[in-house]
């Protein structure tokens, strides 16, 4: 019996990923839930700008790659013309948060039936480590060398909590991939988001916050480490918003 | 069958567009295209069609990159600072070769510029639609039935080269009204799209649709690939002018889109005053009607050029003449329309010299 296999809906190019990275452990769960959800001949994946724009090589499904930030619009456009087809983008918190705010912001107004998969690691990791959208406070980064400054930069955005207040959303749920536990725990918000979005529910997003070894300078385990010591406290994981349950905001915080 | 009825060419453009089977339009509101838009809010329901007023023109360009990707024909519009926004999109569908028609129709500029016909935005549109070594078709009508063919055209040529094909107009042609013929447009069935992103149902691998490519002998191999394959065959198949008297002309009035037909009044001005003027119009001004243009300028003793801009498409004139006979410019810009009077005169002035 196989008790472990590649998902049929990744395909057998290897990740480029640097190692210890979450960006393939995410990849690898939205693939199982589109072979569990059987969904895999009609989905579209939208690939960002940002590490994860090499996503079309890996997703065993038709993929566009799209301009910086723009991928919810370019969903929206396929979305719009294939309203039966699954479509997903898969986003990076520089792709999302700051040159895509607007499309992001939109989309979910306009209950665009796409499931948005938002890797929210705190730093540009593709460009080599500049500071991003969601940042911490005091955060070193290579643009902002003594750490960010709430008078300089401002504060961090907490994309969920901003986007539950829309309307057109109808699931948002923040989770995060430091630990066994928790990637279960990603891997049914995606199903649930995917689930949604087949029954035309509205905008569905999963915010997963994730690492970056590499430019925050730490090894995979410390990354790991540092993930729940700094970005958990300030981004709670939780369900922000379930159209169906009508929730109001409901965060089990596991600072 | 006669379908003739009195429209604005915008209202004519998007009616064209739906005539030719297009059923999706992203757009944003900008004078002096709303009505396309507002044509489209109404008309796309009722043709079982789809259209979205986006947050931006960034937004739309991209929704027409998703819906081109799945394969469907697209359609956007807007005027000068709307489609300056566009021009990040632009570059990424022709880089993707994707087919989708864009409409500019121009008002002055730079900056916020002003809200009436112009034709500065002749150089964006011919030679920096967006980033890289890339092109568009693009087509200058210069009536609303022009409009109407144009506007097929541009979703068969996008469709045939997978390309973005721009419509360029201006305030005047958008807002004026005109009859217009639908009986006499020529409709074709759009290509099978094997290549688009809408699910492959596990029938074939997956299509990928993408403009990057990392290694710079693979990116170099897809851009030449796109000259020789595409861009080359454009410029020897697709090039459209329209001309009369201009073998042995004195002088050759050079114009495209609304001042055309103010050129040719000033033409027959001339004509009516005793000098051997000829009258040249490109129709597409990329690919722009160098060759034709050369071979004039081997019996024709000068050319005077007139848009409404500070002389955009002059240069390109002067390479097609190959600095054999002088080229003069006329035209007037932020919003001004040239009269056929000013054009006359200025024809008269550089025949005096
Ligand atoms: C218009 C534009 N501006 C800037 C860039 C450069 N750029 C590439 S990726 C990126 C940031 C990516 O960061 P993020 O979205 O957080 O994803 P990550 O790489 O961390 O996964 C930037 C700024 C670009 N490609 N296009
Ligand atoms: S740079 Fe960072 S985000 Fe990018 S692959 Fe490496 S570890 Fe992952």
């Amino acid at each position: 019996m196989v008790v472990f296999d590649r998902p049929k809906s990744l395909t057998d190019r290897e990740f480029h990923y640097c190692s210890g990275c979450m960006h393939g452990v995410v990849h690898r769960l939205v693939a199982e839930v589109l072979d569990e959800l059987e969904i895999r001949g009609k989905t579209v994946g939208i690939a960002p700008v940002g590490c994860s724009v090499f996503a079309y090589n890996y997703f065993n499904c038709d993929m566009i790659q799209s301009p910086h930030g723009r991928a919810p619009a370019v969903a929206t456009g396929v979305k719009r013309v294939h309203p039966e087809n699954a479509v997903f983008t898969y986003q990076g918190d520089g792709d999302l948060a700051a040159i895509g705010t607007a499309e992001t912001v939109h989309a979910a107004a306009r209950g665009e039936n796409i499931t948005v998969i938002f890797i929210n690691n705190a730093i540009y990791g593709m460009t080599g480590g500049q500071m991003a959208p969601t940042t911490m406070p005091g955060q070193v980064t290579s643009t902002s060398p003594y750490g960010r400054k709430a008078e300089i930069q401002g504060l961090p955005i907490r994309v969920c909590e901003m986007l539950s207040t829309l309307d057109g959303v109808a699931y948002a749920e923040r989770v995060s991939a430091d630990c066994v536990k928790n990637i279960r725990a990603a891997k049914k918000a995606i199903k649930k988001a995917f689930e949604y979005q087949i029954a035309k529910k509205g905008f569905t997003i999963v915010e997963v916050l994730s690492n970056c070894p590499t430019n925050w300078g730490k090894s995979p385990v410390e990354s790991l480490e540092w993930m729940r010591t700094n970005l958990m406290p300030y981004y709670p994981i939780g369900v922000y918003k379930d159209i169906e349950l009508n929730k109001k905001p409901e965060v089990e915080n596991n600072a | 069958m006669s379908e003739m009825v009195l429209m604005k060419g915008n209202e004519a453009m998007s009616e064209a567009a739906i005539k030719c089977g297009c059923r999706y339009y992203f757009g944003y509101p900008i004078t002096p295209q709303n009505e396309i838009a507002e044509y489209m809010a109404a008309r796309m329901p009722q043709a079982g069609g789809f259209s979205l007023q986006a947050e931006s023109e960034i937004a739309a360009i991209n929704m027409v990159l998703g819906a081109s990707a799945a394969g469907a024909r697209v359609f956007t519009s807007s005027s000068s600072p709307g489609i300056s926004l566009k021009t990040e999109g632009i570059s990424y569908i022709a880089g993707s070769d994707l087919p989708c028609v864009i409409a500019n129709v121009q008002r002055g500029g730079p900056g916020l510029g002003g809200i009436q016909p112009a034709q500065s935005d002749y150089h964006q549109a011919t030679k920096a639609m967006g980033h890289g070594d890339m092109r568009l078709i693009v087509l200058a009508p210069n009536s609303v039935q022009e409009i109407a063919e144009h506007t097929v055209l541009a979703f068969d040529l996008a469709d045939l080269y997978r390309t973005p094909v721009m419509i360029l107009t201006d305030g005047a042609l958008g807002q004026m009204m005109e009859p217009v013929d639908f009986g006499k447009l020529k409709i074709n069935k759009p290509p099978e799209k094997t290549w688009a992103a809408a699910g492959h149902s596990d029938k074939r691998p997956p299509n990928i649709i993408n403009s990057l490519y990392l290694d710079p002998k693979d990116l170099e191999a897809a851009v030449l690939e796109r000259y020789k394959n595409k861009y080359n065959i454009i410029d020897e198949k697709e090039v459209r002018y329209e001309e009369f008297d201009t073998e042995d002309a004195d002088i050759v009035i050079v114009s495209y889109g609304i001042v055309s037909r103010i050129a040719k009044v000033a033409v027959n001005m001339l004509k009516d005053k005793g000098v051997k003027a000829g009258y040249f119009r490109p129709v597409t001004l990329s690919p722009f009607p160098s060759g034709r243009l050369g071979e004039i300028a081997e019996t024709a003793k000068r050319f005077l050029v007139s848009e409404l801009n500070m002389g955009q498409m002059t240069d390109d004139v002067r390479l097609a003449a190959g600095c054999k006979k002088p080229v003069d410019f006329f035209g007037r810009t932020g919003g001004i329309i040239t009269t056929p009077e000013e054009i006359y005169n200025a024809a008269a002035k550089v025949l005096e010299e």
